[in-house]
């Protein structure tokens, strides 16, 4: 169909539209790379925006020549691959039975359904932990919250569209439900599975408020609390004192440096599993 | 008894055949039972005198009939703040932020060009994939009021600073645009993975007559919209009390609490904090009771409007 001169006009300006969404999304993280990589000096004169002025490395290896900055980003990397591994476990594990037409089935769904609707709320969550002894104990930041219902919901939908047929031929076969677990659902499943690795890791790499409740300890502080507390030290001057800076500036390109360790790794994942994650949501919007 | 024995032999050959099923559900729900599941019976605190020595079962309930913590935390300035915040916030986020994203989607899908619409995807997509702190970081030096961007470049266009995140009317405004531009561009994907499942017959037979952009908008996109866009409204209503942690404890400072302490950090201040059990859990029963509430009654709502609802 031919288009008219108005509607060309009207795709430009649609155009133009996503081109500020762009700039608008990525300006904060192009402004806090460019302070990281500008000089303290040049900062405190507000000569920089979105380019670095006066470039150095000087606060990334700031950075990493301090222990208490690369023990955390390590404790945070280790935490979130075992986060990762045994949070999608248990979600293969609850979601793949309820497939099956189990007896007891309807009973385990509203079980598993009912929490989320009510939960027993933050202190009585504190006094378990507190029971369990769990509190200050690394295990808190793993355990009572490696199982997300909305995912188990959304695994539990894509393997409901996987054909009853393969697994009726696999079980003529001979084949227990593991097996078909094991060499027909989990292959047929790698897009989901990396989807929820993708939202699982983020919500681990990202989590602050467990570790701010729950763990005194702050040799398992995970990066992001460590982060709140350097961003949030009064100002300034007082962080640099208490870190041992002279320079009130450089300071500032270390906030902005360790603010860019924490987003870096995010943005290297998630682009290439976009494709996965869109039909990830849109599978657990539509069927839960 | 010939029945029975044959009930017995199909039920034994049934679990031969499904016992691993069973053993692989007995970790999920072990994890249910434990943390989602005994916590509830520490709700019975709310009710009762707390002592460290003693079982929720054995303590002694409290005055009033035992509703002396919800009356004193109807009683409690920083808890009747704490409520108005919530709402206001969550408010101001449901005016604000709902209608975003299906804004943002419908330009979205506007776009003919595909490999730039796939760019601006995965850009729009990047702020939610960000932590509260990260954004708070970022806001912190963004918004500044000496040196940071905005200010800046407000500066260098003759207006003066603006305490964007140090005045508390101006951190309400900064809180709800922060929620926006977190996730607008997330918050796409459900609308326009519903745009795709519109009948493309129904655009052709509206150009047929005559439509334009605007009206095949409004006569198509946002009608094939409409069951997508209840069942989201259902749920954003249903957790107008609920409270987020991350994003207010993030961002907000000392100079801005009046505004910025919901309830989830009244609890996490007067229960983690400040050792007052029994009065932060009344306060998050509360809040969890009127969540499911207003949850069931949205609901409701929209199946009388004639929808389908989320059940």
């Amino acid at each position: 169909m031919v288009k008219t001169r108005s509607a060309k006009i009207g795709d430009w300006v649609v155009v133009f539209l996503c081109v500020i969404m762009i700039i608008v999304c990525l300006v904060p993280v192009l402004n806090i790379a460019a302070r990281s990589l500008s000089s303290a000096d040049a900062l405190i004169r507000n000569e920089v925006l979105l380019w670095p002025k006066g470039w150095n490395l000087d606060a990334y290896t700031t950075v990493l020549g301090d222990s208490k900055y690369t023990w955390s980003l390590t404790w945070t990397a280790i935490l979130t691959v075992i986060c990762t591994v045994w949070s999608l476990f248990m979600t293969i594990l609850c979601a793949y039975p309820l497939i099956y037409d189990l007896k007891g089935k309807k009973f385990f769904v509203g079980l598993i359904l009912f929490t989320m609707y009510f939960n027993a709320g933050t202190i009585p969550m504190y006094l378990l932990l507190k029971e369990l002894h769990l509190l200050n104990n690394p295990l808190v930041l793993i355990i009572p919250n490696c199982l997300s219902v909305f995912y188990v919901i959304i695994l539990r939908s894509f393997l409901y569209t996987i054909p009853d047929s393969l697994r009726e031929s696999a079980e003529i076969d001979g084949a227990g439900p593991l097996r078909i677990l094991v060499n027909v659902y989990l292959p047929l499943s790698t897009p989901v599975l990396a989807t929820l690795a993708l939202f699982y890791a983020v919500g681990r790499w990202n989590g602050f408020s467990d570790a701010l409740m729950f763990m005194n300890d702050r040799k398992y502080y995970p990066i992001q609390l460590l982060l709140y507390n350097i961003l949030n030290s009064i100002n300034s001057i007082e962080v640099a004192t208490q870190e041992g800076f002279t320079t009130p500036g450089l300071s500032e390109t270390i906030k902005a440096a360790t603010v860019m360790f924490a987003t870096v790794p995010i943005l290297f994942v998630y682009p290439w599993l976009q494709r996965y994650f869109i039909a990830g949501v849109t599978l657990g919007a539509v069927k839960g | 008894m010939f029945a029975s024995t044959m009930n017995l032999n199909k039920t034994l050959s049934y679990l031969k055949r499904y016992w691993v099923l069973y053993v692989m559900l007995i970790l999920p729900i072990a994890f249910f039972i434990t943390f989602r599941y005994i916590p509830m019976h520490y709700i019975l605190i709310a009710f009762k005198k707390y002592s460290i020595v003693q079982s929720p079962w054995e303590m002694a309930w409290a005055d009033n009939n035992g509703m002396q913590y919800f009356i004193q935390a109807f009683n409690n300035r920083d808890f009747l703040y704490a409520l108005r915040n919530t709402l206001m916030l969550n408010l101001l986020d449901l005016i604000f932020g709902f209608p975003a994203p299906i804004i943002l989607a419908l330009i979205l899908n506007e776009l003919v060009f595909k490999r730039f619409k796939r760019f601006t995807q995965t850009v729009v997509y990047l702020p939610h994939f960000l932590s509260w702190i990260i954004i708070s970081g970022m806001a912190l030096q963004l918004l500044a009021p000496t040196n940071g961007l905005v200010n800046i470049l407000l500066n260098r266009m003759g207006y003066s600073s603006i305490p964007f995140l140090n005045d508390p009317a101006w951190w309400v405004a900064t809180y709800v645009a922060l929620g926006i531009w977190q996730s607008v561009g997330w918050n796409t994907i459900i609308y326009l993975a519903a745009i795709t499942g519109i009948n493309p017959e129904l655009y052709e037979a509206a150009s047929v007559d005559g439509a334009g952009r605007f009206r095949k908008i409004w006569h198509v996109t946002l009608p094939g919209l409409r069951p997508t866009i209840i069942v989201l409204l259902i749920l954003s209503l249903g957790h107008i009390l609920s409270s987020e942690f991350d994003r207010p404890y993030a961002l907000s400072n000392k100079l801005v609490t009046e505004v910025s302490n919901v309830i989830s950090i009244f609890v996490y201040n007067y229960g983690i904090r400040g050792l007052n059990f029994s009065l932060s859990t009344a306060v998050g029963l509360f809040q969890s009771v009127v969540c499911v509430i207003f949850l069931f009654a949205a609901n409701a709502l929209a199946k009388r409007f004639g929808e389908r609802g989320i059940w």
